[in-house]
């Protein structure tokens, strides 16, 4: 096996700690606050806000670490086990033992930098925030406690080096998710108690399904993949080692891609099998069609919890999850990853533009970003950068707008109805100004975070297309600027029928005020995420390949990313069979990497997408924009009219294709009534056979017993009757009379003469 | 002591089984007015034994080969018929003894809410403990067989008497189907010994790795098949794995909570543990060859009985089926034949016997307030209760295999050890049992939701919190839930040479 080792980088422990101290300190906090929440001052939110910004201090820090190390030319990736930080899970007192182990620890990259600093930093603004939007509720102490077991888990998933922990913690924030959407459920002030107690059911269940598909593909790889490899080696193809089964990412990277080139390239089936029941993991819990029914359900949970936990971090992890699996997918497993991202992009942004409630169209929203960032990784190397950086940026303007939309209902004393509000720009132009440049970001307006992310996932696919026609790559050409053009659609609708126009109900507007210091501060400084947070991305939109001394690409390079893999031989070499190998053997992976990127930006720059790609979505946003304005803003187009010219297929979208109703009549019901048909057989046929071999038991003691009492006693009875009849017939003859005697055996002496006599 | 390896012998284990029983004949000796004294001595009796097997389990050296804290004794000896009292532990059984002692002292305070609680309940309580630790300890066939016996009449009594309205039911019920089983062990057991004259377990083991069995065939089966099957449906019986199962719904509803989870946390156990001490390294050729059956049937035990608790509205018969489901593993994971399924087996076990019994205890609290267990006739519960919520939630949530939670590290195991399976067809099990998984969530969560969520129905809005006496029950099973998720090695590293030594065994039958 080549060595390695020389790729990663070694941290000081003291890093180590640190890193470790940033999931802990809100793991401590919890226990502090379920315990003793209640009775501390302010029922501890201060305690668990303070605490979440000291995370937010250290990953930011530790991001500018992680950053001086990037130089853009080498890889930086550290293991905490590399540096003798890290514990065996399985293991304590017999470390000799062979077989069973799972040495675990954490791993520190650029993409891992980035995503703790945006999950620090997005958990902090959302703790503030609901500092104030949760003031007066009755499990205030509860709540906190949970988004900070939340925000631990999801620090966690992000620190894992092997896979097993990543499903680890991401079950643990499905349990946290269920607990925050399930909030209001056992509230009875709520109105929408039973609503969210149904909603926090659907979504753990519908998550459960796409995570038991992420654990067998995790247990195909922990498996097959040795076996494959261990094969390869027997037949010399490659040269090392056998090796055992791993969770451990870069060993699974570097393990796949040798079975991969040593096949010349070609995956394996069973590794595009495996790869699906992985994918399956991000369908749930990134609400990819067709598990995405969960996540506008999980609306019922408090907006802040929307804004963390269904918008900015739980999930943005199944596409975190396709970053750290991409070298073990196959170019058809990224096909069909492009296919259902594309078109859920798509399928998601025309229900958001019918839904009513300002929650709703955000929660259709994520559903269509999280496919763009899905579709942009089917499409390639590029795409996977692109869409993690979409990640990025998408936390942070997603969690404003859904932060302003918790505004906006609070202001509004808990009105969701975009029908009932209006006008409200001059009562909050704190929250209107953040939504603003928000809808402008996720619209891809330039210069604003979103452009530059949507901008590379629409080039991304575009690139994708002329590298490599497939059904993925076409969806998602197709599918992503139409999904562009209706987010820019919904969102401005979103703007205008809230903020603009005449305040469509007295009641409301009444009420309508600008939200505390607290929150306002928290969606101010997002916001601002969201306007400038695209800079991280790089300055040079004309060569995408080329570009140095800018900050994401330098972290978060395709090439870099995963050390002793060269993707051009594996996913991308799948996908472009125009790129011959740069150089055939010698030189570093990196080199070769580069070398083969720079053919690829070569190939690129015969048809830019980029350009194309630039003019596309400036197109589609003005288009986007144009729209909402004619409906919604000059009302010249009357929106009631437009919906009943669209007829049947309005009604369709509207109810959300009906896609709710099919899985209550089919999945839900079917498993009821199979479980209701098992319960019968359990209760007659298997359970009626113990019995029925109790009866027979039964009924043989009662026939025994009748027979012993007729049969057999009468037997011994009929014995004994008949010695006692005979004995009284013989009693006759025992009469102590001696003439009697006599008389008997005169009569018997003459008998036996006679006998003689006659014979 | 020459027929097997042993590391130390001592008398603590003799102590541990028999403390109890030192204890119920002091319950018997006081009068049956003073229930404060009664209950003192049960206190004692069950808390000594507890203290005795943690300084055993911390003294354990889990790095030999063989059994330890072992003793031998003459017991019966009639010309060359002899039994022993033979006992010794090692990684396989030691924490079952230990998970005993906790649930036979965390059923104490549980049985306070027991109606018609009189002297004999404690007395039967403290010799049931004795029965199930003889089964644990015992090295010696015979032994065990005795012990399996004496744990059966004080379970038939504690739910014929103490039981639910249909308790005499349920209990002849439990009682006949136990005792069919173990009659097959009794003609098993008596076969075995006249074919190689021997009741030591370990030197069964050698007999059985080398071969060595040579009675003779019947009906076409090989004497050690007949053997095998004998002993399995003994145990299968009490596991319990699907069709032997439907004693089990009846007994959990009928039994009063803390024989629940007695019943559920260890009884059980002793199928599985049976299995892999008495039956399995016994007969090992015979057991590989029906493996793939075995995960098979353990796998319909999964799926099943997911099913079938999804389709229950009575709330304990929900858990008694998830019971069933749960236990499924046990027989997926040994039947795959590798070490990590071994392991995850083994630790399943374990896990279930605490989770599943915070879960009887947690329908048991709210039973004792509605006196009725209709999910579909709650609501709202977690209103007036938030505290008796949130431990629920932990309850059933580790039941449900949450990662992070002990169940999680069993079921992973078992699921990832049977994928490894040298027989391929075991990935499809594993396929399959995938949808037991999902089930469970499904299951859990809507009685979840049903009991606790939503609404809360007028009738309950009066009920007190979980009270400081039903947390003492829970709290230590829920700890261990939560600790063994998190340090699973503290299980794994005591198991690792039992099962290794185990799979040796079976492993030399392919």
């Amino acid at each position: 096996m080549p060595d390695t080792s020389h790729l990663f980088t070694s941290l000081p422990t003291w890093q180590w700690q640190l890193l470790l101290a940033v999931p802990l300190i809100p793991l401590v906090g919890y226990v502090i606050q379920i315990f003793w929440g209640k009775h501390l001052p302010r029922q501890g939110d201060w305690l668990l806000t303070a605490g979440m910004g000291v995370v937010m201090c250290i990953t930011v820090y530790m991001f500018f670490i992680a950053r001086g190390h990037s130089s853009g030319e080498g890889y930086f990736i550290a293991e905490s086990l590399r540096d003798g930080f890290g514990w065996d899970w399985l293991h304590r007192a017999r470390p000799q033992a062979e077989g069973l182990s799972l040495p675990t620890g954490l791993m520190y990259d650029g993409l891992g930098a980035a995503m703790l600093a945006v999950v620090g930093v997005v958990s902090f603004f959302v703790h503030l925030f609901s500092t104030g939007y949760m003031k007066g509720d009755r499990r205030y102490h509860i709540f906190f406690a949970n988004i900070s077991l939340f925000t631990f888990a999801m620090l966690g998933l992000v620190l894992s080096d092997n896979i097993l922990f990543l499903f680890i913690f991401w079950e643990l924030m499905g349990l946290m998710s269920y607990l925050l959407i399930g909030h209001f459920s056992q509230d009875p002030t709520s109105h929408r108690i039973r609503q969210a107690a149904a909603a926090c059911k659907k979504a753990f269940m519908t998550t459960r399904v796409g995570d038991t598909c992420l654990l067998f593909g995790m247990a195909m790889f922990y498996f097959l993949l040795p076996e494959h490899f261990n094969e390869l080696v027997e037949q010399g193809k490659i040269h090392a080692d056998k090796i055992g089964g791993t969770f451990n990412f870069t060993l699974l990277w570097q393990r796949a891609s040798m079975v991969v080139e040593a096949n010349g390239g070609a995956y394996p089936i069973w590794m595009t099998t495996a790869g699906l029941f992985i994918f399956g993991g991000t369908v749930g819990k990134s609400a990819q069609f067709p598990l995405h029914i969960w996540l506008p359900d999980a609306m019922e949970g408090p907006t802040p919890v929307s804004a963390m936990i269904h918008a900015a971090t739980m999930v943005a992890a199944g596409v975190f999850l396709l970053g750290r699996t991409f070298p073990l997918m196959s170019p058809t497993v990224l096909a069909v990853v492009a296919a259902v991202g594309g078109f859920t992009a798509l399928f998601a942004a025309t229900i958001g533009c019918t839904v009513f409630d300002i929650k709703g169209v955000l929660a259709y929203s994520t559903i269509s970003q999280l496919g763009f960032m899905v579709a942009s990784i089917g499409c390639g190397a590029l795409g996977l950068v692109a869409g993690l950086f979409h990640m990025v940026t998408h936390a942070f303007f997603k969690s404003c707008l859904f932060l302003s939309a918790g505004s906006v209902i609070h202001g509004c004393h808990h009105e969701q109805d975009m029908r009932k509000m209006g006008g409200l720009r001059k009562k909050m132009p704190i929250t209107f100004a953040c939504m603003l440049i928000c809808s402008l970001s996720i619209s891809g307006m330039p210069l604003f975070a979103g452009f530059y992310s949507k901008d590379r996932i629409i080039a991304a696919a575009f690139g994708g297309l002329s590298l490599n026609f497939n059904g993925g790559t076409f969806a998602a050409t197709v599918f992503l600027p139409l999904a562009a053009c209706l987010t820019t659609f919904y969102m401005f609708r979103l703007i205008f029928m809230t903020f603009f126009g005449e305040p469509r109900d007295h009641h409301v507007d009444e009420h309508a005020h600008e939200s505390p210091w607290n929150m306002t501060v928290a969606i101010s400084v997002l916001a601002t995420l969201g306007l400038f947070g695209g800079y991280f991305w790089l300055m040079h939109p004309t060569s995408p390949l080329g570009a140095h001394g800018t900050w994401f690409t330098e972290m978060v390079d395709w090439r870099t990313m995963y050390p002793g893999v060269d993707l051009t031989r594996t996913n991308l070499a799948g996908m472009a069979a125009s790129v011959p190998h740069a150089a055939a053997h010698g030189g570093s992976a990196l080199h070769e990497a580069g070398a083969a990127a720079e053919h690829l930006a070569h190939f690129y720059h015969g048809f830019n997408p980029h350009v194309t790609a630039m003019i596309a979505s400036l197109a589609v946003l003005l288009i986007g924009i144009a729209l909402a304005v004619q409906m919604y803003l000059r009302r010249k187009w009357n929106p009631a009219k437009v919906t009943g010219a669209l007829g049947e297929g309005y009604v369709w979208v509207a109810n959300k294709y009906y896609i709710d109703e099919a899985v209550q009549a089919t999945v839900i019901r079917g498993t009821i009534g199979l479980a209701a048909i098992q319960r019968w057989i359990d209760e007659n046929i298997v359970d009626g056979l113990v019995l029925t071999v109790g009866r027979i038991g039964k009924a043989l003691g009662f026939f025994s017993a009748w027979f012993d009492k007729h049969v057999v006693d009468g037997l011994v009875n009929l014995v004994g009757g008949l010695t006692q009849a005979f004995g009284s017939i013989a009693r006759l003859f025992q009469s102590g009379r001696i003439q009697q005697y006599v008389s008997f055996a005169v009569a018997g002496g003459i008998l036996v003469a006679a006998f003689h006599l006659l014979t | 002591m020459d027929s097997f390896t042993v590391l130390n012998h001592s008398s603590i284990l003799a102590w541990i089984t028999f403390i109890p029983l030192i204890g119920m004949a002091a319950v018997l000796c006081v009068p049956r007015t003073n229930m404060s004294v009664i209950k003192g001595i049960t206190y004692v009796a069950t808390f000594v034994p507890l203290v005795l097997a943690t300084v055993v389990y911390f003294g354990y050296d889990t790095n030999f080969q063989g059994y330890q804290y072992a003793q031998e004794v003459p017991w019966i000896k009639l010309g060359s018929f002899e039994v022993f009292w033979r006992v010794g532990i090692d990684g396989l059984s030691l924490p079952l003894v230990w998970l005993t002692t906790i649930l036979l002292l965390v059923a104490v305070p549980a049985s306070e809410s027991v109606p018609r609680l009189s002297k004999a309940y404690y007395a039967l309580l403290l010799l049931l403990e004795v029965g199930i630790l003889g089964v644990f300890i015992s090295l010696d066939y015979f032994l065990f067989y005795v012990f399996w016996e004496v744990m059966l009449l004080p379970m038939y009594f504690l739910i014929g008497i103490w039981g639910g309205p249909q308790r005499e039911y349920a209990a002849i019920k439990f009682f006949l189907y136990t005792l069919a089983g173990s009659v097959l062990m009794l003609v098993a057991l008596v076969a075995m010994y006249l074919d190689q004259g021997t009741f030591s377990i370990p030197q069964m083991m050698a007999i059985g790795k080398a071969g060595g069995w040579t009675g003779p065939s019947l009906l076409g089966m090989t004497f050690t098949t007949w053997v095998f099957w004998f002993l399995f449906i003994a145990f299968a019986i009490k596991i319990p794995s699907f069709p032997f199962h439907t004693w089990l719904p009846d007994a959990h509803v009928q039994a009063p909570t803390p024989i629940s989870v007695i019943l559920a946390g260890i009884l059980l156990k002793l199928g599985g543990y049976g299995l892999i001490r008495a039956c399995f390294p016994i007969v090992p050729h015979a057991f590989t060859d029906f493996a793939f059956a075995l995960g098979v049937l353990g796998v319909i035990s999964i799926v099943y009985g997911a099913y079938v608790a999804l389709g229950q509205s009575d709330f304990k018969r929900m858990v008694a089926y998830s019971s069933v489901s749960h236990m499924g593993f046990v027989l997926l994971g040994m039947a795959a034949l590798t070490e990590f399924g071994m392991k995850g087996a083994a630790l399943q076990m374990f896990n279930h016997g605490t989770s599943s019994a915070a879960c009887f205890l947690v329908v048991g609290v709210i039973y004792d307030r509605a006196h009725h267990r209709d999910l579909n006739a709650f609501g709202g519960v977690a209103q007036p209760m938030p505290r008796y919520w949130a431990l629920s939630t932990v309850a059933f949530f580790a039941s449900l295999g949450l990662p992070g939670m002990a169940g999680f590290v069993s079921e992973a195991l078992t699921l990832v050890g049977s994928f490894q399976s040298a027989d391929t067809r075991f990935q499809i099990l594993v396929l399959i049992s995938c949808l037991g998984v999902v089930l469970t969530a499904a299951y859990i969560l809507w009685a979840l939701q049903r009991v606790f969520l939503g609404p809360l129905n007028e009738k309950y809005k009066d009920y007190k919190d979980i009270t400081g006496r039903e947390i003492f029950s829970l709290a230590p099973l829920l700890f261990l839930c939560i600790f063994l998720g998190i340090f699973p090695f503290y299980l794994l590293d005591w198991m690792d040479i039992g099962v290794k030594d185990l799979m040796s065994i079976l492993l030399l039958g392919k």
